[in-house]
């Protein structure tokens, strides 16, 4: 089944924020999850889609690249980016 | 004088070697001087506070720098490691240290204007220190601040048409040995493949999606001036499956003393005289290589493409002509499990443009990495865990007798387990009933 973008953006939100006490930044394999269905392809262009709206954020260690919703965590805030 | 006193880092500049501390506290003057009159973005002290912090670490014995962050440019999840320091007040020059990957043109030819433009850019938007080139082959650029990351893509983009490099859970920037522009023993255009998968791959190089990082190297033969087989994940080597071509008579000039060996690399002492035996036939590691009446007879079926008799007499023996590439897959750094060379998964495939049979073999591991791989699991790791056997049907190859060391190492690499009665697994104490220890 091929992904609807409105409804996938509806459910990586939900699930992001259902999450959103103990963590706001996923891996992109957690984002995954939400879609076991989907091929892993779909889903990245699901979730490029949202950096390109400004819905989520790359966040990188320079080795290892996590996503999580704009605005979300600490790591805004105390960097003064916002 | 200097921003911040620094007397443990001037200590290293006391040793026979060129100092890093030494290049900083000269750009750091320079900057200060601005005899060019750059209209800097950024601190004109970053290079002072550098030090000030570095030396404050020295004292402490710990890390005064945050780790990752926020940062890079729009659309873009690599190309940009975020660095912030936790004393921001005491370093302000320093309080965003970003750096920025540059993606280097294949073999990495510059023309002098073109690095130029580069140093132009970087020395008005950032902190002018750079790192040429970083491990994977990036031009990293050292040290800028969150409001610059836009000016410089697009500075790089638009008027040197060049891109950022990778970073993070992504395709990192590929890169390549100079191939055939230099290299006679080249078994395909090194950089012309690297420059079309770089170009390809843009979605998997910029939008980071992979368990962890992905490296492709491409080396023009197995004398491997990229290293591909210990660097890359995907390691793409140079080959051929005809013979070495031999010319006799430039054998025996070697052998009479006319031509230098390993075209005179080893002049500088007298090393007697050139002995075959004793140089190349003794020293081949699969004894192929014999010398009989003067003449050179090659046992190519044995030859295991060490590349050292072709090293010592290029005059006389030259690769192939049926040519193309190995891929081998799974080197990486000793971060977990310790170091590993990339394991040999296609013995030889076609690199001619545009790399279609290279490229479903990249699809196919791709898919299944992504699938299976574990956050942070290098592709070599996830073929350790999960078979050998595993990656040749993924890849959708049949199992090769070059796949195994040496024949009968591993001949479970042929078999599955549902094929064996049994499985892998066996009941020890019935087996022992009927056969004793």
């Amino acid at each position: 089944m091929a992904l609807v973008y409105d409804d996938a953006k509806a459910k990586i939100v939900e699930f992001v924020e259902s999450k959103s006490k103990t963590k706001s930044k996923f891996y992109f394999n957690d984002l995954c999850g939400v879609f076991p269905e989907e091929k892993q392809r779909d889903v990245k262009k699901i979730l490029n889609q949202m950096v390109a709206e400004e819905i989520m954020i790359y966040w990188s260690s320079g080795s290892t690249t996590l996503y999580g919703l704009k605005g979300a965590g600490k790591q805004a805030a105390a960097e003064h980016e916002d | 004088m200097a921003k911040h006193k620094t007397p443990l880092l001037d200590q290293l500049e006391s040793g026979p070697w060129p100092s890093f501390v030494s290049d900083i506290k000269d750009e750091a003057e320079t900057r200060h001087k601005n005899p060019n009159g750059v209209d800097y973005q950024i601190p004109v002290d970053v290079c002072d506070d550098l030090l000030g912090i570095l030396e404050l670490s020295y004292v402490e014995g710990e890390t005064h720098w945050k780790h990752g962050g926020i940062v890079g440019v729009f659309g873009y999840g690599g190309g940009v490691i975020g660095r912030y320091c936790d004393q921001p007040q005491a370093f302000p020059g320093v309080a965003h240290f970003h750096t920025v990957r540059v993606n280097q043109p294949s073999g990495m030819y510059y023309t002098s204007d073109y690095l130029r433009s580069i140093m132009d850019v970087w020395d008005r938007r950032g902190s002018g220190l750079t790192n040429m080139h970083g491990s994977t082959g990036d031009l990293v650029l050292l040290g800028t601040q969150t409001a610059q990351l836009e000016e410089i893509f697009f500075e790089l983009t638009h008027n040197l048409n060049t891109d950022l490099g990778g970073s993070g859970g992504n395709l990192r920037t590929p890169s390549c040995c100079l191939g055939e522009s230099r290299c006679e023993f080249a078994c395909y255009d090194t950089q012309e493949m690297c420059h079309t998968l770089t170009n390809d791959y843009q979605d998997e190089l910029h939008r980071p999606a992979f368990p962890y990082k992905f490296k492709f190297k491409f080396d023009g033969c197995p004398n491997g001036c990229v290293a591909a087989i210990a660097r890359s994940d995907f390691s793409v080597i140079g080959t051929w499956r005809d013979k070495i071509r031999v010319d006799q008579k430039a054998v025996a000039a070697y052998v009479g003393g006319e031509l230098a060996p390993n075209a005179g690399a080893y002049a500088g002492r007298d090393w007697g005289k050139f002995d075959i035996v004793a140089e190349i036939v003794n020293r081949c590691p699969s004894g192929c290589f014999q010398f009989e009446g003067g003449k050179v007879v090659i046992n190519d079926k044995e030859c295991v493409r060490c590349m050292h008799c072709i090293n010592v007499m290029p005059r006389a023996l030259r690769i192939g002509n049926d040519r193309g590439a190995s891929i081998l897959l799974g080197a990486k750094a000793p971060i977990l499990d310790g170091p590993q060379m990339s394991s040999l998964l296609v013995p030889f495939i076609s690199a001619e443009a545009p790399y279609d049979e290279v490229k479903e073999v990249i699809e196919n591991i791709w898919d299944w990495w992504m699938e299976e791989g574990k956050n942070r699991e290098r592709v070599g790791e996830t073929m350790k865990r999960m078979g050998f056997q595993k990656l040749l049907e993924v890849t959708k190859r049949k199992p090769d007798p070059r796949n195994v060391w040496e024949p009968r190492h591993n001949p479970y690499i042929f078999w599955k387990e549902e094929d064996v009665t049994g499985g892998w697994t066996r009941d020890i104490d019935a087996y022992r009933k009927k056969h004793q220890r």
